[in-house]
C-alpha cells in the first residue's frame, strides 16, 4: 500500500527559513532569536528539555502563533500574511491531542479533511489508506475516546496526512507513550521519511532524535546551542565513548572530586580522559577508549560499585552544551 | 496508494473566500449534530408543549378567570404569553448552545484548535459555530411556532415573521455569550450567568406580564434588555398589530447587539486561541 520512494535530496530553496526568530509572552522570551533552515525531504529535529521553546517554535512554524520578531518563511510565504495558504500545505500533530473524542475514528478524518475543502470521496479514499498505514483500519467505526494513547497519536498522524502535506510537523510525537507504542510510532514515521515526507519534529528523547532526524538543533532556554546531524554533533561535542561510574549514594560527590583531581595531576589519566562530569548519581568520564580510561582509573586506586562503558549519545552532547541533563 | 502526492504543484498564496471557510467550520458542527440531534429532538418539542400547557392553559385559566379573557393587552393569557415564550425560549436555547459547547471546543475537545491548524482562521471558527447556533435556533423556533399553531395561539399570518425575529433575539444572546465563554477558565461562571442573567431576564422582560407593570425605575432596564425587544415584536407580529417604526427599532437594536458582540467575541476568541 505504501509505495517506496527514495528520500529526495535536499535541493532547492528551503521549505522553512527562520532568521532571528523570537517569541515573547509578555516579558518572557520563549524563543530567543533562532536561525533555522529545513529542506525538502529532510527529517529535522528540535531536541531540548521541557520549556526550551520547542512548542512555541512549532506553533509559529505552523502559522498559528504570531511571530514576535525576526523573519519566518514557510513554503516561501510569510505566515503573518498567508496563514491559510501555508496551513493548507502543512500536516500538524500538536503536542496535545486535538482529536474529537466523541466522534469516530473515521469521522475525525472526515471532519478534518473538510477543513481543507477536500471532497467527501477523496477523503473516504485517503481515510482508508491512512488508517491502514497507521494500523487503525479495524477501529475505523469506533469512537476515539476509548482508544489508547498510542492509537490516538497514530490517528493524529493519519489525520495530519489527510491533505497530503508538504511538511509534517510533529510536536513530541511519542511523549507519554509506553515503549512499545513509541516503537510503533517511530516505525510509521520512519516509513514516511522513506517516502520523502519532510518531517519537522521536537523531542526531549535523545534516542528519538538519533533514530529519526537527519539533522537537528539542540535547543535550550529559547536558544539554539548547536546544530548538525546526530553523528556530527556527537563527534563535535563529545568523545567516542563514555565511562559511567557509580558509587554508594553519599560518596558520589567525593569520588567525583577525587577523579577530577587525578585527571588534573596524573598525565597518564589526562591523556585518556577528555572530560569528567559529576552527576548526582554517577560520574562520567569522556574518553576515546572507555576501556583504557576505566583501566587507568582503577590502576590509580578508584574503585567504583559499577563501571559501564558505552558510546556517546546526544544526551552527552546536551550535557556538554548546557551542563544539564535532558530529562530530569 | 501513496500517502503523498509528489507531483503536486507548489503552494501558492491566497485562500478561499471567507464564506467558504465559514461553511467548512459549520460543516463540522452539522456532523456532530447528526450524532446528537435525537437526544435533543424530544425536548425541543416537549418544552414548548409543556410551557404553553402549564403557563398558557393552566395558569392562563386562573388569570382569565380573575380578569376576564382579555386580561392582558386585550388577549387571552395563552395568546399573550405564547409569542413572548417563543422569544424567551430562543434566548434560553441560545445560552445553552453558547456556553458549554464553546468551552468544550476551547478546552475539552479542542475542536477550535484543530480548525486553526488548517486553513481556517479564528473568524471562520467563530462564524461557523455561530451559524450553527443560528440553524439550531431556527429549528427550535420553528417547532415552537408549530406548537403555538396547534394550541391555537396564532392570530395572524404575520406570525411567521416572528420566526426570524425570535432567532435574531437568540443570536443577540448567543454572540455575547460566545465572547463571555471564551474568557472563562472553567464552567462555574455559566451557572452564575443563568442564575443572575438569563433567569431574571426570562421573568421580567415582558414575557409573562407587560413591563408597564414593573416599578417605574425598572422599566428602562427592561427596555435595554434584548429579550424585551424580541418579546414585544414577536407579540405584535403574532397578534398582527406590528407597525414598521417600532418593528425597525426592535430589529435594529437586536442587530446592533449581534454586530457589536461579534466584534468583541472575535477579540476574545483571538486572545484565547492564538498566543
Ligand atoms: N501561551 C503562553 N503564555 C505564556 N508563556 C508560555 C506560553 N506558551 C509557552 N510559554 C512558556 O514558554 C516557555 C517555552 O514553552 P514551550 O515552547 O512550550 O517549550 P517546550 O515545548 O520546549 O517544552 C515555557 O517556559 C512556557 O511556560
Ligand atoms: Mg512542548
Amino acid at each position: 500500500m505504501v509505495s517506496q520512494m527514495p528520500a529526495q535530496p535536499s535541493t532547492g530553496d528551503p521549505l522553512i527559513t527562520a532568521r532571528g526568530l523570537v517569541k515573547r509572552f509578555g516579558d518572557f522570551t520563549a524563543v530567543d532569536g533562532i536561525d533555522v533552515d529545513v529542506h525538502r525531504g529532510e527529517a529535522f529535529g528540535f531536541l531540548g528539555p521541557n520549556g526550551a521553546g520547542k512548542s512555541s517554535t512549532m506553533r509559529m512554524v505552523g502559522a498559528v502563533s504570531p511571530v514576535t520578531e525576526g523573519t519566518l518563511r514557510i513554503l516561501g510565504m510569510d505566515p503573518a500574511v498567508e496563514g491559510p495558504a501555508i496551513r493548507a500545505r502543512l500536516g500538524v500533530c500538536p503536542q496535545e491531542d486535538t482529536l474529537d473524542v466523541e466522534l469516530t475514528v473515521r469521522e475525525n478524518l472526515l471532519v478534518y479533511g473538510r477543513y481543507f475543502g477536500l471532497a467527501k470521496d477523496v477523503i473516504a479514499e485517503r481515510t482508508q489508506a491512512l488508517l491502514e498505514f497507521v494500523q487503525l483500519a479495524e477501529r475505523a467505526e469506533s469512537k476515539v475516546e476509548p482508544l489508547s494513547g498510542g492509537m490516538k497519536r497514530r490517528l493524529t498522524i493519519a489525520r495530519s496526512l489527510i491533505n497530503q502535506p508538504d511538511i509534517l510537523l510533529l510536536d513530541e510525537p511519542t511523549t507519554g507513550l509506553d515503549p512499545q507504542a513509541r516503537h510503533v510510532v517511530w516505525d510509521r514515521l520512519f516509513r514516511l521519511k522513506q517516502q520523502g515526507v519532510t518531517l519537522v519534529l521536537t523531542t526531549h528523547y535523545m534516542d528519538e532524535a538519533e533514530q529519526l532526524c537527519d539533522r537537528l538543533v539542540v535547543m535550550d532556554a529559547g536558544k539554539i546551542a548547536a546544530e548538525g546531524s546526530p553523528l556530527e554533533l556527537i563527534r563535535e561535542w563529545s568523545t567516542r565513548e563514555v565511562v559511567e561510574l557509580r558509587f554508594p549514594v553519599d560518596e558520589t560527590e567525593d569520588a567525583g572530586a577525587k577523579i577530577e583531581a587525578l585527571a588534573a595531576s596524573e598525565a597518564s589519566l589526562a591523556q585518556l580522559v577528555a572530560r569528567v562530569e559529576i552527576l548526582p548519581d554517577r560520574v562520567l568520564l569522556y574518553a576515546e577508549s572507555g576501556d583504557d580510561a576505566s583501566a587507568e582509573i582503577h590502576r590509580l586506586g578508584v574503585t567504583a560499585l559499577s563501571v559501564l562503558v558505552r558510546r556517546s549519545t546526544l544526551e552527552d552532547v546536551f550535557l556538554r552544551l548546557t551542563g544539564r541533563t535532558l530529562v530530569d | 496508494m501513496a500517502l503523498l502526492d509528489t507531483a503536486r504543484p507548489p503552494a501558492v498564496p491566497g485562500r478561499p473566500p471567507t464564506s467558504e471557510l465559514v461553511l467548512r467550520a459549520f460543516a463540522f458542527w452539522i456532523t456532530q449534530y447528526r450524532r446528537t440531534w435525537r437526544g435533543t429532538a424530544i425536548s425541543t418539542v416537549l418544552e414548548p408543549v409543556g410551557f404553553l400547557a402549564a403557563m398558557g392553559v393552566g395558569l392562563g385559566a386562573l388569570v382569565n378567570q380573575h380578569h376576564g379573557t382579555s386580561s392582558v393587552a386585550g388577549a387571552g393569557y395563552l395568546e399573550f404569553i405564547a409569542p413572548g415564550l417563543l422569544a424567551a425560549s430562543a434566548m434560553q436555547a441560545a445560552s445553552f448552545e453558547s456556553t458549554y459547547p464553546v468551552m468544550g471546543a476551547i478546552k475539552w475537545n479542542k475542536q477550535y484548535h484543530a480548525m486553526l491548524a488548517t486553513p481556517l482562521r479564528v473568524v471562520d471558527a467563530l462564524a461557523g459555530h455561530l451559524l450553527f447556533v443560528l440553524m439550531r435556533l431556527t429549528i427550535t423556533c420553528l417547532v415552537f411556532l408549530g406548537v403555538m399553531l396547534a394550541f391555537g395561539a396564532v392570530e395572524s399570518p404575520w406570525a411567521f415573521a416572528a420566526l426570524p425575529v425570535a432567532v435574531l433575539t437568540g443570536m443577540a444572546y448567543a454572540t455575547p455569550i460566545f465572547a463571555f465563554a471564551a474568557t472563562r477558565e472553567n464552567d462555574s461562571g455559566f451557572a452564575m450567568l443563568f442564575r443572575f442573567g438569563i433567569v431574571p431576564m426570562f421573568l421580567f422582560s415582558g414575557t409573562f406580564f407587560p413591563v408597564s407593570q414593573l416599578p417605574g425605575w425598572m422599566q428602562p432596564i427592561a427596555w435595554a434588555v434584548p429579550l424585551w425587544h424580541g418579546v414585544d415584536l414577536c407579540r405584535d407580529l403574532v397578534f398582527g398589530t406590528a407597525t414598521w417604526g417600532p418593528a425597525l427599532v426592535h430589529v435594529g437594536y437586536l442587530a446592533l447587539w449581534v454586530a457589536v458582540s461579534f466584534v468583541v467575541a472575535l477579540r476574545m476568541f483571538s486572545k484565547r486561541l492564538v498566543s
